[in-house]
């Protein structure tokens, strides 16, 4: 079942895609520090952590958060976030009774700017098949039991617009700052496969 | 095309199965690929329709068992060849021979080419609130209406703006840009009516892929009517 997975030794892509490469260098297509640069800016500059921030702006700042939720593509460009497939953004926010669930069940739309490339379970063919079908079930995959009263909206992302999920606030974050809030936001909630938990205190549980 | 890729609702495809601390890319090739596919799209080689269209050409069997960066570099090949960027025999003789489609890149599809005009500057057919059914379209070519909504009724929840629609797009059509709608859908009418009350699905739709609702009221009362399609 490749698809719900990746094979560690692929076979012949690895050589094709160098030959493809070298191919399309000679002819002046392609140039490899381009390539370099995408590659780099993928692994190493953006990811879930820009999510993190935008999303502990929007439980610190109630004036960003209305932004956020009115026009994402304008409120995270305020903190320098823009790029590919984050061109029409759309933040939606869980409540107590609502949870949201983002899914692209065509092919892997995902919002990159501020979740980076999407995991492979992502792009899984039993994610793509089922969150549209039977939510509820999937997210118990994810150990994450909702109660049978909340509401659950799944996104479909089959157009322009690329979805990202504002998680509810855990509770015991009292007085924290924006900053060790982003660091408890993890890239599942804002997929809407978890939510985030109670920050760990050395005294308590 | 009704094809593998369009999997929304089906059954058989196993429990999840997920990575602890998974790196952007699972080895080196993967990221030239993916490069190289942007720098393409980003050079106007393709475009993203096109090549979308070309994951969903791969035949079926393949499609499953590739994994996604090989789907990548089938597409990439595939376009790179029809495009005449690149020809086959070229990539054979340097160890990179090129998968064949399921199908050729068709011709612009009748269904899609049959609304005549860009409709970039005509005012939105829907409203929110309004009540709609996604079309029942099965075009050959390529198409963003997934084929679980097809034939269920929805409600507009959103106007996204103009966009250029995506199955004239990836078929050399000229751009034809129409209004996109946030339509949500019931479970208990995407499934059965055995699904829960309270789950809803959004789905981002080109107003091709609708129709007025025919069982609401307001339209045979005619598009003036607005008060009676607000109800919800």
């Amino acid at each position: 079942m490749t698809g719900n997975g990746h094979r560690t030794i692929p076979t012949g892509a690895a050589l094709r895609v160098k030959a493809l490469e070298a191919l399309l260098e000679e002819k002046g297509l392609v140039d490899p520090q381009a390539l370099d640069a995408i590659v780099d800016t993928y692994e190493t500059k953006v990811g879930p952590r820009n999510g993190a921030r935008v999303v502990a702006k929007a439980w610190t700042d109630p004036a960003f958060r209305k932004r956020l939720l009115a026009d994402a593509t304008a409120a995270v460009a305020e903190l320098g976030i823009a790029g590919p497939e984050g061109e029409h953004l759309v933040a939606v926010e869980n409540t107590p009774s609502v949870h949201n669930l983002i899914v692209c069940t065509l092919c892997s739309c995902y919002p990159w700017p501020v979740l980076g490339l999407p995991p492979v379970w992502y792009k899984s063919f039993a994610y793509r098949s089922r969150a549209v079908r039977d939510p509820r079930g999937l997210l118990r995959e994810f150990g994450l039991e909702l109660p049978d009263d909340v509401e659950i909206r799944v996104w479909d992302a089959s157009a322009e617009q690329r979805y990202m999920v504002i998680p509810e606030r855990p509770a015991g974050t009292v007085g924290m700052s924006e900053e060790e809030l982003a660091e408890l936001v993890t890239r599942d909630s804002m997929v809407g496969v978890a939510k985030i938990a109670p920050p760990a205190r050395g005294s308590s549980r | 095309m009704n094809g593998i890729h369009d999997m929304g609702g089906m059954d058989g495809f196993g429990p999840l199965v997920r990575e602890k601390d998974e790196p952007a890319f699972h080895a080196n090739w993967e990221g030239r690929m993916f490069a190289i596919a942007n720098l393409l799209i980003g050079q106007g080689y393709f475009n993203v329709d096109e090549f979308r269209h070309a994951i969903e050409r791969i035949p079926a069997p393949r499609y499953l068992d590739s994994t996604y960066y090989e789907r990548w570099l089938d597409a990439a090949q595939t376009l790179l060849a029809e495009k005449g960027v690149v020809t086959r025999e070229e990539m054979e003789q340097r160890g990179a021979a090129p998968h064949p489609p399921s199908q050729p890149a068709a011709a612009l599809d009748k269904t899609a080419a049959k609304s005549g005009k860009d409709a970039a500057r005509v005012r939105a057919k829907f409203r929110p609130g309004d009540r709609v059914v996604a079309r029942n379209l099965h075009p050959f070519g390529h198409t963003r209406l997934a084929r679980y909504a097809r034939a269920h009724r929805g409600i507009i929840r959103h106007d996204h703006g103009v966009y250029v629609l995506p199955d004239t797009n990836a078929h050399g059509g000229p751009p034809r840009r129409q209004h996109v709608y946030s339509v949500e859908f019931k479970a208990t009418e995407l499934w059965d009516t055995g699904a829960p009350q309270n789950e809803r699905v959004y789905i981002d739709l080109w107003e091709d892929y609708l129709a007025p609702d025919p069982k609401t009221p307001a339209r045979r009362a005619g598009r003036k009517a607005q008060r009676g399609r607000k109800r919800r």
